[in-house]
């Protein structure tokens, strides 16, 4: 049940993710993607969206490539929709979360899955 | 079955202990007639001979002789009353409370239906009869020594009763007061020994007499394999098994035949009312999760499901549907529920929450997920068996039709009835809909491809990698997933090809840690009996409760390759430490404490190898795992287990 519930969620956030334009994109604060590597991990963002912020179905959405925009991305981790935990600024600054962010955003897009004979 | 020992030269230990004890009673005897101390090398050969009175003392019969052998036992009747009703293992760990019970079934019993098996652990035990019974569709026996090993085996016949699966568990107990022996025995000796587990059992009885024992055993048969179906519990009791069983008392016992009982099937008056509802529903909702109780379900639910080209959830406590069907929309589950006029629930474990969200923070807030005015219609058996105490039963859940009975035996009834109210022209609407439903699972499968794409060169490895790994070098065997609810994120379920009753056994029931390896060994036990390849995910944690389960796999010979989802941590336990160093703004820098398993890293296959399993890895490099699993598989082809270590990514 949690699964699929979960599911769910990381459904509309890829929704959401697909209608990130790129304007929306520019508006994110400069941040450092290495920095935002290290957080990404100390955070505990990986407990959840795994290591690559590729997502799992049963516990959080993919994050990455094409992240939310910042707005909305910022949104989620402090007032988080379904079942994420809040992380208010207090625990995370938003600079933190603007290199997190800029880690996400140097996520690169998968292989075709044609590609992949296993999946094939 | 196990394997053989190196054994002792029995005749050569008899004559060294015959010698050496003489040596000590010749040397004393000597020391005392004679005030010397008798020198060692010459006791033997300058002992005295007995003299006339002491032979005559030594061959006097006295008056009463101690009976101290007997021919046969009450255990041993015991033994032929379980013969009777085909169980064909029995697992256990050994205590002395059922020492009459074991001699008699590996001796009295020829170790044959059952076969004993051994185990580390009085959980383990009932897990593997719990897995066994997934596969095989009828019990398999533990038996657990009296008291401690109850408490031992309790969470494990938790998991079977939340899971509704029929599990045969024997325990006992010392006797009565006057024939226990001090210490030990006592602390092992209980009034009401089944009550531990009273809450979660169906049945139990502690027989008084062998013809009482002889009845209830019986009785337990039945009771556990009817629906709903569930653990039972017999207690032995010491003094009956260990009392001689004369020939003049044997000749007045019987033994009931076993009659299983028919199935209970839902009122048909209430099914003719559901399939009209089904019929004319716009948009009907299948939703199958402790439903298929045997091979015969799953075709069953297809019939329904094309007759009436409505898709199927499978919540997977049991193996309901196959996965790639065109009418199989389990990935889309929530999204097909809030658009449902009506939804079947087919034996729902917890109805509340598949049509409720619940959200997880510090105010709980709920919201249902169906539309105004869906249809709810339930067919199942859970209200025929509820306990007040555990709460397995979940939260209430209102109705527009409930049908108490066991799905499966309602199912056929329900069919006709859809075939009777089914007319052309709305079999013409229905196919138009199917048409839809069709083209709609294609996408989510090519969707789901993709999303397993996601990582897939990455280390640690995605689960989607290791699953897809596995899933190509076993797609050609007539495989079996026997891992706790599938293993690997539900990877295999998106992506394999499930179709056979066997091709996966559901969850633990209760998600009491420790079910997943004993479990497993369990399944390809029956597995192994029927030719297939059993293969199992574990994960890490779950694990290492009961990995003594390896060495029984061993030990017995039973194929299966292990696949270590090996994260290093309780993971679902980080992400609530998490939550709740969240909610109380404290950072997670600490969540890791009391929740990891690194530091130093478990070495799963050096953990194998110690017991006799092949054992490969870690593998972190995903090019490797491919000809791990192709290694590991020869072993497991040859008839052995073997286990592959996998560093995983955390989900």
């Amino acid at each position: 049940m949690t699964g699929v519930k979960l599911l769910l969620t990381a459904g509309v956030a890829l929704l959401w993710a697909a209608s990130a334009s790129a304007q929306q994109q520019q508006q994110a604060p400069r941040g450092s993607a290495d920095s935002g590597r290290k957080l990404y991990e100390s955070f505990g963002c990986y407990q959840c969206h795994n290591r690559a912020a590729q997502g799992a179905g049963a516990t959080g959405p993919r994050l990455a490539p094409g992240p939310l925009p910042f707005q909305a991305f910022i949104q989620q981790v402090r007032h988080p929709r379904y079942e994420m935990p809040p992380y208010e600024a207090a625990i995370v600054t938003d600079q933190q979360v603007a290199d997190i962010y800029a880690f996400l955003q140097t996520i690169p897009k998968p292989p075709d899955p044609k590609t992949i004979p296993l999946l094939n | 079955m196990p394997r053989k020992l190196p054994e002792i030269d029995r005749r050569k230990f008899l004559k060294g202990v015959a010698v050496g004890g003489a040596a000590v009673g010749l040397a004393g005897s000597a020391e005392a007639q004679t005030g010397a101390p008798a020198a060692a090398g010459r006791s033997l050969a300058k002992a005295p001979l007995p003299s006339a009175a002491m032979r005559a003392a030594e061959e006097k019969v006295p008056a009463e002789v101690e009976k101290l052998t007997t021919q046969k036992t009450g255990s041993d009747f015991m033994v032929d009353v379980v013969k009777t009703l085909g169980i064909d293992y029995l697992a256990a760990c050994p205590g002395s409370t059922f020492r009459a019970l074991q001699e008699s079934f590996i001796n009295y019993g020829a170790n044959k239906q059952p076969e004993w098996l051994t185990c580390l652990h009085e959980e383990a035990s009932v897990a593997m009869a719990h897995g066994y019974s997934k596969i095989a569709g009828k019990p398999m026996a533990a038996m657990v020594h009296g008291t401690v090993g109850l408490q031992h085996a309790s969470m494990a016949i938790y998991n079977a009763w939340c899971d509704r699966a029929p599990v045969i568990v024997f325990t006992a107990s010392a006797g009565a007061t006057d024939d226990r022996r001090p210490g030990v025995e006592w602390a092992h000796s209980v009034q009401d020994g089944a009550s531990l587990v009273r809450d979660f059992s169906k049945w139990d009885d502690m027989p008084w007499s062998l013809q009482h024992f002889a009845e209830s055993m019986v009785r337990a048969y039945k009771v556990a394999t009817t629906a709903p179906t569930a653990p039972v519990v017999i207690v032995a009791e010491g003094k009956l098994q260990e009392a001689p069983l004369h020939a003049d008392e044997a000749k007045k016992l019987t033994i009931p035949k076993l009659v299983p009982n028919t199935q209970p099937q839902g009122d048909l008056n209430a099914v003719r009312e559901t399939a009209k509802l089904l019929v004319a529903a716009e948009n009907p909702l299948i939703v199958a999760d402790r439903y298929a109780r045997t091979p015969e379900a799953i075709p069953l639910l297809i019939k329904l499901a094309e007759l009436l080209q409505a898709p199927v959830v499978d919540l997977r406590a049991r193996m309901n549907f196959p996965n790639q069907h065109p009418l199989n929309h389990s990935d889309r589950f929530r999204a097909l529920l809030s658009q449902a006029d009506v939804m079947l629930a087919l034996e729902p474990v917890d109805l509340y929450g598949e049509i409720n969200g619940m959200r997880d923070q510090i105010e709980r807030t709920s919201r249902k997920i169906t539309k105004p005015g869906a249809k709810i219609v339930t067919i199942g058996s859970n209200d025929l068996l509820i306990h007040a105490n555990y709460q397995d039963f979940q939260r209430f859940e209102t109705q527009d039709i409930s049908i108490s009975g066991d799905a499966e035996a309602t199912m056929p009834s329900l069919i006709e009835a859809v075939q009777r109210a089914l007319t052309d022209n709305r079999k013409s609407a229905l196919a138009a809909r199917g048409q839809k439903l069709a083209e709609a699972k294609k996408e989510s499968t090519e969707r789901l491809r993709g999303e397993a794409a996601y990582a897939w060169d990455a280390s640690p490895l995605s689960l989607a990698r290791l699953s897809m790994e596995l899933w190509a070098q076993i797609k050609g065997e007539d495989w079996s997933l026997v891992s706790s609810g599938g293993g690997g994120g539900g990877w295999p379920f998106r992506l394999w090809n499930f179709d056979k009753a066997y091709h996966h056994i559901g969850g633990s029931g209760g998600s009491g840690m420790g079910y997943g390896l004993p479990a497993s060994v369990g399944a390809a036990l029956a597995n192994k009996e029927r030719g297939r390849l059993s293969v199992s995910i574990q994960t890490d944690g779950d694990f290492m409760i009961s990995p003594g389960a390896m060495w029984t796999m061993a030990h017995h010979q039973i194929p299966m390759l292990v696949v270590m989802n090996n994260n290093r941590a309780y993971h679902q336990e980080v992400m609530h430490i998490q939550r709740m160093a969240n909610r109380h703004n404290r950072g997670v820098d600490r969540a890791w404490i009391g929740t990891t398993i690194r530091d130093p890293n478990i070495d799963y296959g050096q953990l194998a190898r110690s017991m006799g399993v092949f054992g490969e890895g870690p593998i972190t490099d995903p090019k490797d795992l491919g000809p791990a699993i192709k290694k590991a598989l020869e072993v497991v082809k040859r008839g052995e287990p073997a286990l592959v270590d996998v560093y995983t990514q955390p989900r």
